[in-house]
């Protein structure tokens, strides 16, 4: 009878697509949120660690040499006098002043005189700055570099990179990105697709237990079997995009949250797409078969949403995994394990090494689970420990 | 009226009971008996009434009857089918209506009629000229479509009665049908079951009102502590005395002085 699993799939969508409120708070508020947040966490850390372009910093040094004071011309830095030391230190804490240099007398003088084998301590510059200001960090960092320069110069046998036009990272855009999508990615779509299940699935059957009307459903003719499977079919969708609009929102603030160039998705293929969704998918369908088992067996809502809390917090744990351990799991096993197979395979997947094995295996397996999961909602529906049990 | 549409045979159902009913109940028995042994049968065309007091086991009677519980022992065959073997047969014979089906608050009656037509599996054009008589007869089309938790109680009940009967089932199992409500709801419902009987229908209520029953039934049965005592025509059965009065008498038989 497909028709009863016809009948309770729409029931469910028009439940979930009829109550207004619900149903953007459910799918287009995440979505929004998680772009809102991420962009603006993006431009608040950049603008956090970087200074004005114009920033010219207040240098002020003691016994400053003719060779430095060249060079920090050539740099665009304004050095000035300092008239007390501790003053100037005084300043530099109070973020009135970014930089104090202090020179031996005679910098330059001691500087040729000194013999690298001779084992006696160098000449050596103090350069006082404060940390916690941006400005005076940007200050102390440009000062050093200009020193360390200077230093360079009056001895230079090789150099490491030198420049001129060469690019030594041959990591292309694609591969930064994939690494970085690989890394992140699995762990968040777990999350949001969890949250989309959470979001639908508990009020779905539990709640319907709670009310009283799933007894109405279960003395019709309607055969528990279609009334499992319409119920996870529409609960799928509805988490599948609830997931998608937070999806949608990440990749679209990512690049302002890592200060990429460009976007992220440039990389991927329809191919790569389509693994996506066909992971995504069967991933859905077995979170929902879980949570709804767990829900069947709750008596409340609130209690349904207290057991499948543990569950969430461990599919995040999984997801964790793709952070480390470099890539995707060779191994064929990884690819049977629920929540650990979807993500190693999405990780492989983000990092553009697209093994059809292991794609179709965690597939297969999470098709597998699911529908042992319909079975179990089935039993569940038929018993009336479970149905009616206060 | 010779016709059987109900055979019950030898039904039994039992309960688990927790520690602390255990202690409520003062007993020691870990497993309460709800329904032991009953059987008794009804005619087609017959109004059929479960009488008994409250706890008796007319619920867990009409549950099983309905299949949305099981019997530990025996067997009840409903239009020729039986609740063990054949559940889904069961079910798209009968109409049941008791106070613990609720119907969903979000949907309106009308959404929820198309709803369980589909699920009975009614045609479009059988369900179309069914809905306008139903919900005409009942005063519902006015409300047809508001949310179903913005209705008065009266007319939820009347919604669930006409959505049990959307597949206009041969026969109609009510537990408790005037429970909670007024006087004039009451009587719209009971004037109802008559014009199903009229119509050849089966109805089969339970309740606790010996009036009702007086004024409704063509058989009763009497449900003492799970076990039929008493089960015939309404005249064999009150031999005389009022309903009420022969009730009691039975009571005190079954149940010993202390009752």
């Amino acid at each position: 009878m497909k028709g009863g699993m016809l009948t309770i799939f729409r029931k469910e969508l028009a439940r979930f697509f009829g109550d207004k409120r619900t149903a953007l708070a459910t799918i287009l508020l995440p979505g929004l949120l998680i772009f809102a947040v991420y962009t603006f966490m993006g431009s608040a850390l950049s603008s956090q660690f970087s200074v004005d372009e114009d920033f010219v910093p207040a240098v002020q040094a003691v016994n400053l040499p003719g060779s430095v004071s060249a060079l920090a011309g050539q740099a665009g830095l304004d050095i000035q006098p300092a008239q007390d030391v501790e003053a100037a230190k005084a300043l530099i804490q109070e973020e009135a002043l970014d930089l104090l240099a202090v020179f031996p007398p005679d910098f330059d003088g001691q500087v040729a005189g000194y013999d690298v084998t001779s084992g006696a301590p160098a000449p050596a510059v103090e350069l006082y700055y404060n940390s916690a200001s941006v400005n005076s960090s940007a200050a102390y960092e440009q000062m050093a570099a200009l020193l360390e320069g200077y230093e360079t110069s009056l001895s230079n046998k090789f150099d490491v990179n030198p420049g001129d036009g060469t690019t030594y990272d041959l990591a292309t855009q694609a591969d930064t990105a994939g690494t970085l999508m690989s890394s992140m990615m699995p762990m968040l779509l777990m999350i949001f697709l969890f949250s989309g299940c959470m979001a639908a699935a508990p009020e779905s059957i539990a709640g319907e237990k709670e009310r009283g009307t799933i007894a109405t459903l279960l003395i019709t003719p309607l055969r528990r079997r279609d009334l499992a499977l319409g119920k996870i079919c529409a609960l799928s969708i509805i988490a599948l995009l609830s997931g998608l609009s937070s999806t949608i929102g990440t990749l679209l603030s990512m690049p302002t949250l890592m200060q990429m160039e460009g976007g992220v998705g440039a990389a991927y293929t329809p191919v790569h797409y389509l693994a996506l969704c066909l992971i995504i998918l069967s991933t859905v369908l077995f979170i929902v078969a879980c949570i709804s088992l767990i829900s069947a067996f709750a008596k409340t809502i609130k209690e349904a949403q207290t057991y499948v809390t543990p569950l969430m917090i461990l599919a995040m744990v999984v997801g964790v995994t793709a952070m480390f351990g470099g890539g995707a799991s060779p191994h064929l096993w990884a690819y049977f394990i629920p929540f650990y197979n979807s993500v190693q395979a999405m990780a492989g997947l983000f990092a553009l090494e697209l093994n059809w094995t292991h794609l179709l295996l965690t597939v297969g397996c999470n098709l597998a689970y699911t529908a042992l999961g319909v079975w179990g909602l089935t039993r569940m529906f038929n018993s009336e420990k479970v149905m009616f049990q206060r | 009226m010779t016709d059987l549409i109900l055979d019950v045979k030898g039904l039994r159902k039992t309960f688990q009971l927790s520690a602390k009913q255990q202690k409520i109940e003062k007993t020691k028995q870990k497993v309460k008996v709800a329904v032991d042994n009953l059987s008794f049968c009804a005619h087609r065309g017959e109004i059929f009434g479960l009488l008994g007091p409250n706890g008796a086991g007319k619920t867990t009677t009409l549950r099983m009857l309905a299949t949305l519980i099981k019997p530990d022992a025996g067997d009840a065959l409903v239009d020729g089918a039986s609740i063990v073997r054949e559940p889904e047969q069961v079910r798209s014979r009968i109409g049941f209506l008791t106070s613990e089906l609720k119907l969903e608050d979000f949907f309106t009656p009308n959404y929820l009629y198309d709803f369980f037509s589909d699920l009975h599996q009614v045609p479009d054009e059988v369900r179309k000229a069914r809905k306008q008589a139903l919900f005409s007869r009942f005063g519902i089309d006015r409300f047809a479509e508001v949310k179903v938790a913005d209705l008065s109680t009266g007319m939820k009940q009347k919604v669930s009665l006409v959505i049990s009967i959307v597949h206009d089932p041969d026969i109609i199992i009510f537990d408790e049908p005037t429970n909670g409500l007024d006087v004039i709801t009451a009587r719209v419902v009971t004037d109802f079951l008559q014009e199903l009987r009229s119509q050849g229908k089966s109805i089969l209520v339970s309740t606790h009102i010996f009036s009702l029953a007086e004024k409704l039934c063509d058989r009763v049965g009497v449900i003492i502590d799970g076990a039929m005592a008493l089960c015939g025509t309404l005249d064999e059965v009150c031999q005389g005395k009022s309903l009420e009065d022969r009730f009691f008498d039975l009571y005190v038989e079954r149940m010993g002085e202390d009752a």
